[in-house]
């Protein structure tokens, strides 16, 4: 049999991702569509793998308004798969069916499945199931995503309909007079498109639909010609051509429903009654605390956290213990195999300190994140995540973020990586990309050893309240600042985007289908640190254990450090890193912090942000000391001190917040790659946030050295300017967008 | 002219006109809020801000400042 391509497209919250994992067994490939942050599922039907499914986005509509719907339409007129299923709700019938009127006209075999037929028949509604196929002119069958009934004849019939290749007119569902105006239109479109596909231009053409128009290549006298037809509708109809297009189609729809369906008198359903509760006016916010706190304290400081702990200082630590008998840690046992095998000393380090070490300490967070993916899954499946954005939007909304970036950064102060991850619940891409940006200045737990050794320095190990809650101010502090700022960006100006959200009805979600949805995201996780993750910890690796050989009594020859001959114990002063960050140190001169050992520390913290402390413990040869030794807490001060013995503590702070703000370690990095899936908004997103902490850092420190020290210079000049310029951006006026530039053009012309 | 920002919660309406334009105007009616559709107003979230609606027999939330470019006729009370 030929391959069958066959596309599933509904709207969100009607099945689809379930039925999309009961026909495949999510075996497929999940990344982005090209140049969006839409996601993108692919994968071969479980009985028969010469099918292949592609899970469109979850839409309401094939506008061109939304990159979700614009990835779809042109993924159905385009790409034309061989046929089409829209999983449509049944028990919210009126409104999907306005896309199913859609996706009749785009030129491909349609087969409709009406989804969750045994929750109407709970709710006493009755649909003449033949009725409604022989109004859409399409085969309807109803089929539970849920149970997995009628699943594989709704795949055979869409198949049959493929290779039949038969497409259907669609329905007739526009007024006389608009369809009359179709008619007319469609002879000028005719010549210029698939004849499939006349039906769709047409009704596109009369929308003014500019994106699908541009595609026709028609000629002015051809526009000029539809023109004329469009206006006499609307000049009779007294309304805009999209308006009138949009009204039919309910139009005809409610009339649908009045000959197929048989509704039940309507009672208080069970998901009414909890949302009475749940997103009411006295007790919605509690409630919202209450759910976040309890997302938060078992996916962050008590289940999640004995992940971490159990991964990151057992597994790959000091090994554990199950009922009694000690288990090895991996280190010790990869150790062990080295040491067998005769491996080089050089070979062992690559192995133990660069993989290991680094890539372990990324998979350290997976116990961690699947904690928390199967929280987030179930807020999500549950019908909840849309109440958040409901009950938060209105605070958010102030910052140019959408309610549901809450809960980002709510996790992001455990860890930036699942984090970066949650993102993916937010439906707006402008908000998607610009929540995914600015999640990381969070400080995480791994930037907890840096807060401690600070306060350590600072108050010396007293019992000061303000340090933590400080940074975790800075954090936010710096989140808002740079929505507001980058609001007002070319990149992410524009009309706000609309809030206009359906609130689905609450249901259990299935336990099969919850998995999945968590097992696609740590998947796609454990895939990167394979590959980015695992090629920037060995440049790393090989950067700190390379050198040359230009000690006292060396011969200047390059190699692996520790085996050149007469290397010292601490050898890092003479590896490449410390020549690279010698090298690029002298941009953190203005922070105050421009020797090569704060550079190196801050590449290191790449790897994994709790290693800034410990490559000091290194570099200053302090061996195994923690943030929380007094030795530590001088060999830093010290690293701060001028040669007159003062303590600079502005540019302790500045290197401190540049390290808190700048982009995060590899595998936050890694993810935000992942979510943004273009390089341009990488760049920028990485860009923006280096360039970001060290103008940050740059005015504490020199606002530190004027106002304490009674310093004054021309970097002082400089941290003036970026204030000023920082506080322009927020309150200037939005300006202008492209799309009201050429409004401006149109009229003038 | 009514808005539906001026409807109070527990009230019902019909559109009349939509006076936004672009992406906003055209999801608002691809939602279902087309001229002529029988609206209720169910809730006010916590914070004042957005509005929580039944229209076509589902839940659907919108802020106060889009519910102000729908023109409406027709409040009464109740369902």
């Amino acid at each position: 049999m030929a391959e069958t391509m066959i596309g599933l497209a509904g709207n969100p919250n009607c099945g689809k991702t379930t039925l999309f994992n009961e026909l495949t067994g999510s075996n497929g490939y999940v990344g982005n569509w090209p140049g969006v942050t839409v996601e993108k599922k692919q994968a071969t039907w479980r009985t028969d793998k010469s099918v292949t499914f592609v899970d469109l986005p979850g839409i309401y509509s094939l506008s061109p308004y939304t990159p979700e719907e614009v990835v779809s339409r042109d993924y159905i007129v385009e790409e034309r798969p061989d046929a089409v299923i829209n999983l449509v709700d049944a028990t919210n019938l009126e409104r999907n069916l306005y896309l199913t009127t859609q996706l009749l006209e785009a030129g491909r075999p349609v087969v409709v499945g009406l989804n969750m037929c045994d929750l109407l028949k709970e709710r006493g509604d009755v649909i003449d199931v033949a009725a409604l196929s022989e109004r859409l002119g399409v085969p309807v069958v109803q089929v539970s995503a849920l149970r997995n009934t009628n699943l594989d004849e709704l795949v055979k019939k869409a198949v049959a309909a493929g290779q039949a290749g038969r497409v259907q007119p669609g329905a007739k569902c526009f007024s006389p007079e608009v369809e009359e105006a179709l008619e007319k239109i469609s002879q000028i479109v005719s010549d210029c498109c698939d004849a499939n596909l006349v039906r769709w231009y047409s009704v596109k053409v009369f929308e003014r639909d500019s994106e699908a128009v541009k595609q026709l290549h028609l000629s002015s006298a051809q526009l000029n010609q539809a023109e004329k037809v469009i206006k006499a509708v609307e000049k009779s109809r007294d309304d805009d051509a999209e308006s009138i297009i949009t009204s039919d189609r309910y139009d005809w729809i409610a009339e649908t429903m009045g000959a197929c369906v048989k509704k039940a008198p309507k009672k208080l359903s069970m998901s009414e009654r909890i949302d009475k509760v749940v997103t009411s006016r006295v007790l919605g916010l509690p409630i919202f605390v209450a759910v976040m706190f309890v997302v938060y304290y078992i996916a962050v400081s008590t289940v999640g956290d004995w992940g971490t702990v159990w991964a990151n200082d057992e597994v790959f630590g000091e090994g554990w213990e199950l009922f009694g008998m000690a288990i090895p840690s991996i280190p010790a046992v990869v150790e062990g195999w080295l040491t067998a095998a005769g491996a080089s000393d050089m070979v062992s380090s690559l192995v133990l300190d660069g993989i290991v070490g680094g890539v372990g300490s990324v998979l350290g967070f997976i116990p961690q994140m699947l904690v928390l993916f199967m929280m987030l899954a179930f807020l999500e499946d549950c019908g909840y995540m849309s109440r958040v954005a409901f009950v938060m939007d209105r605070l958010f909304r102030r910052f140019g973020l959408s309610g549901k970036s809450f809960i980002p950064f709510l996790i992001s102060s455990g860890c930036g990586v699942p984090g970066v991850m949650a993102t993916k619940t937010i439906e707006n891409e402008k908000d998607r990309r610009m929540t995914a940006m600015l999640t990381t200045m969070i400080p995480c737990g791994a930037k907890t050893p840096i807060i401690a050794l600070v306060m350590g320095v600072l108050v010396g190990g007293a019992d000061a309240w303000w340090v933590a809650p400080m940074f975790y101010f800075l954090g936010l502090a710096a989140i808002v600042v740079s929505a507001l700022m980058l609001k007002k960006t070319r990149m992410f100006a524009g009309e706000p985007a609309p809030f206009v959200m359906e609130l689905p009805d609450y249901h259990l979600p299935a336990l099969k289908s919850w998995w999945l949805h968590v097992w696609e995201r740590i998947s796609a996780y454990l895939k990167k640190a394979a590959t980015i993750i695992f090629a920037a910890c060995v440049i790393v690796w090989f950067l700190s254990s390379f050198g040359f050989a230009s000690w006292e009594g060396g011969d200047g020859s390059f190699g692996f450090l520790a085996s050149l001959p007469g290397a010292p114990e601490y050898s890092a002063d003479y590896s490449l890193l410390a020549i690279v960050a010698g090298a690029i140190s002298w941009i953190f001169a203005p922070l105050g912090a421009d020797s090569w050992q704060a550079t190196a520390a801050s590449i290191n913290a790449l790897i994994a942000k709790e290693n800034l402390v410990s490559t000091f413990g290194t570099i200053f040869g302090l061996g195994e000391a923690t943030e929380g030794d007094p030795v530590m807490w001088q060999a830093f001060a010290a690293m701060f001190t001028d040669g007159a013995g003062v303590m600079h503590a502005g540019a302790m702070c500045a290197f401190v917040a540049f390290n808190m703000l700048d982009a995060p370690c590899f595998a936050a990095i890694g993810t935000i790659r992942r979510q943004m899936d273009s390089p341009k908004w990488f760049w920028f997103a990485i860009g923006y946030q280096c360039v970001f902490a060290w103008c940050v850092g740059l005015i504490i420190n020199q606002l530190w050295e004027l106002f304490v020290l009674g310093n004054f210079g021309f970097w002082t000049v400089v941290a003036f300017v970026l204030l000023a310029g920082m506080i322009f951006q927020i309150i200037r006026p939005m300006p202008k967008t492209e799309r009201e530039d050429e409004k401006i053009l149109a009229q003038l012309a | 002219m009514t808005t539906l920002r001026d409807v109070k919660v527990g009230e019902s309406c019909t559109v009349a006109a939509l006076t936004g334009t672009g992406a906003l105007k055209r999801r608002i009616m691809d939602m279902g809020l087309t001229k002529g559709t029988r609206v209720h107003v169910r809730k006010v979230a916590p914070l004042g801000d957005p509005v929580e609606l039944t229209v076509r027999g589902y839940e659907l939330s919108i802020r106060k400042d889009e519910a102000a470019s729908i023109e409406v006729t027709g409040v009464a009370q109740g369902e």
